[in-house]
């Protein structure tokens, strides 16, 4: 956000009482002039956002994932999407890692109802690093709405600022052509830990960081169902209408393979610690690649 | 560069402006065989007074940087705007004549997508205007520029929690450049607001949120008018208009009926609906 700040003059940055919990407080303090405190009032933030991108602002706003998609959906939809404006709305803590929190504050249903919308993008990143160079994308490459989506259970930090990111172009992470586990956000590390797993009983599994879930990387999903022959997507979201219903909707319009989804299965979360949780609801390495497992017999 | 057009200060010759607006809102929606006549026929004279006496703008340049800012929150009052943008040169009044028609640059409710000029915001999801307001108020804050925005609100359209957090927000960042016009016609689909769901006392609660609080009629230019000079000379907080309005003004056959909200006349009802507009 600093970053963004400093290079940017027109990044404007909203705050609904949650400014320091979402990492904004320093750009709040370095730009006082650049940084209106709306209070816990998400949907007005979002109207307000629309207001300032309508006069050329980049506004940015931050709140956890629950609120900033969910509470707002029909402003975002009218005021932002319809009016086709360049606002970028950062949902953190989402996925059930942020644990303790339960149900009411684990984002799981913010892929779903952010991609379904006219013109919006939606971010990703799987760590830290990579957070920071989507936030720069989405302030400087973006020309509509963007919703980026952030976790909190802090995962190894293991991308590079080297690492190119580029907006609709996934990344491979490990190559392999047995089958292809598609993972976005704090899940691709568990991907590249399953992918080890297999690798221990022979299997090759390619490792595809799905940092952009739209527009999807098309070619990236085609490709792999060509040169492995199965899909296996892992996300920390329901699997109704997340990663995995994108990766299905190109998938069975042009190469139909066999796939399976690693998320959530229709229910609402729980407290518990962040690994217990991912492991209650087998979102672990380990039941990547068991789903793998299983999946690869139903290769033809 | 300020090229306004000369602004009109003759309660007359807006009163003409006005009927001829309700003609053509009439007639679109008899041609469009669907809309909201009671409420875009009981802004009128809000719009007529803006456009014709109170804000800075340039039909012939819509984006003119300087220009004053109209947000329409209730969006499906639209024909009453679309009928004064085009009285006021913006496009040809025979467009009007394409209002919810497919491939028209009239929609429903305002969509910028289809190129209108003069459109501020697409908009017609209630309770989203004011927000959108803030945010232009604060970046013309942050620019340090002079032009107002005004916004035009409903009075069932309070109902909305949103437009309270909105209202906070003005006052907490005090945006004297914000006026909003609440269309006071007390009545929504179900029937009286108050009925409904009871909104008095409203200048109370305006005040309450820590806004300056005018009255006016609606239909009075004189009021009108003042009421906006006022707004314009208050200093550190939001203004806010109630304008006490007719639903249906103009059309007497149809004054305070709940039941044209959303009703067009059909072309059997035309004439006599333009003949009572040429006699009020």
């Amino acid at each position: 956000m600093l970053e963004a700040g400093f290079r940017n003059p027109g990044v404007v940055c909203l705050g609904a009482d949650i400014t320091a919990s979402v990492g904004c407080n320093l750009f709040a303090e370095t730009f006082p002039d650049r940084f209106f405190s709306l209070g816990i009032a998400e949907q007005n933030c979002i109207g307000v956002a629309a207001g300032l991108a309508l006069e050329g602002k980049i506004p940015v706003f931050s709140t956890y994932g629950v609120f900033a998609a969910l509470r707002t959906t029909d402003q975002i939809r009218v005021s932002v999407c319809y009016n086709n404006l360049h606002v970028v709305i950062g949902g953190a803590h989402a996925g059930i890692s942020v644990g303790p929190d339960g149900a009411t504050h684990q984002a799981l249903e913010d892929i779903a109802v952010m991609r379904v919308l006219p013109g919006m993008t939606v971010l990703s990143p799987c760590d830290a690093t990579q957070a920071k160079l989507a936030m720069l994308a989405a302030v400087e490459l973006c020309t509509g709405p963007v919703y980026i989506r952030f976790g909190r259970e802090a995962v190894p930090d293991f991308t590079s600022n080297d690492l190119d990111f580029e907006i609709g172009k996934a990344q491979t992470f490990n190559p392999g052509n047995d089958l292809t586990i598609i993972a976005t956000g704090h899940m691709v590390w568990e991907a590249l830990r399953a992918a080890e797993i297999l690798h221990a009983s022979g299997i090759g599994a390619r490792v595809i960081n799905m940092h952009t879930i739209k527009p999807i990387d098309k070619e990236a999903i085609i490709l792999a169902a060509k040169e492995t022959g199965a899909i296996v997507t892992a996300e920390e979201h329901q699997v109704t209408g997340g990663l995995g219903s994108a990766v299905a909707e190109t998938m069975v319009r042009h190469c139909p393979v066999p796939m399976s989804f690693i998320g959530m299965p229709d229910c609402f979360g729980e407290s518990g610690f962040p690994g217990q949780l991912m492991e209650k609801y087998c979102l672990t390495a380990a039941a990547i690649a068991e789903e793998a497992l299983r999946l690869i017999k139903r290769k033809v | 560069m300020n090229m306004t057009p000369t602004k009109i200060t003759d309660p007359l010759q807006l009163r003409k402006t006005a009927a001829e607006i309700r003609k053509s809102v009439v007639r679109s929606l008899a041609e469009a065989r669907s809309g909201h006549l009671g409420g875009s026929l009981g802004l009128a004279d809000i719009f007529t007074a803006l456009y014709f006496s109170v804000i800075d703008h340039d039909p012939a340049n819509p984006s003119m940087p300087g220009r004053d800012r109209v947000v329409l929150s209730i969006g499906h009052v639209a024909p009453a705007l679309y009928a004064t943008l085009a009285h006021a040169g913006y496009f040809p009044v025979s467009e009007l004549l394409t209002l919810r028609k497919l491939g028209s640059r009239l929609q429903g409710h305002p969509g910028r997508d289809h190129g209108l000029p003069g459109l501020e915001l697409s908009a017609g999801s209630l309770g989203q205007g004011l927000s959108v307001s803030v945010g232009m108020a604060l970046a013309a804050k942050i620019d340090g520029k002079r032009h107002r925005v005004f916004c035009i609100l409903g009075d069932g359209e309070l109902q909305e929690g949103s437009v309270w957090e909105a209202a906070m927000a003005a006052a907490h960042h005090r945006l004297d450049h914000i006026t909003v016009i609440v269309d006071r016609n007390g009545l929504q689909i179900d029937g009286s607001n108050e009925d409904v769901m009871k909104l008095e006392p409203l200048d109370e609660k305006w005040k309450a949120f820590g806004w300056h609080v005018i009255h006016c009629d609606g239909h009075d230019f004189i009021d009108i008018l003042k009421a906006f000079g006022e707004a314009g000379s208050v200093h550190g907080k939001p203004t806010v208009i109630l304008a006490r309005t007719v639903m249906g003004k103009g059309v007497q056959s149809i004054e305070n009926d709940h039941r044209w909200h959303g009703k067009a006349p059909t072309p059997e009802q035309v004439p006599g609906f333009l003949e009572q507009l040429s006699t009020s």
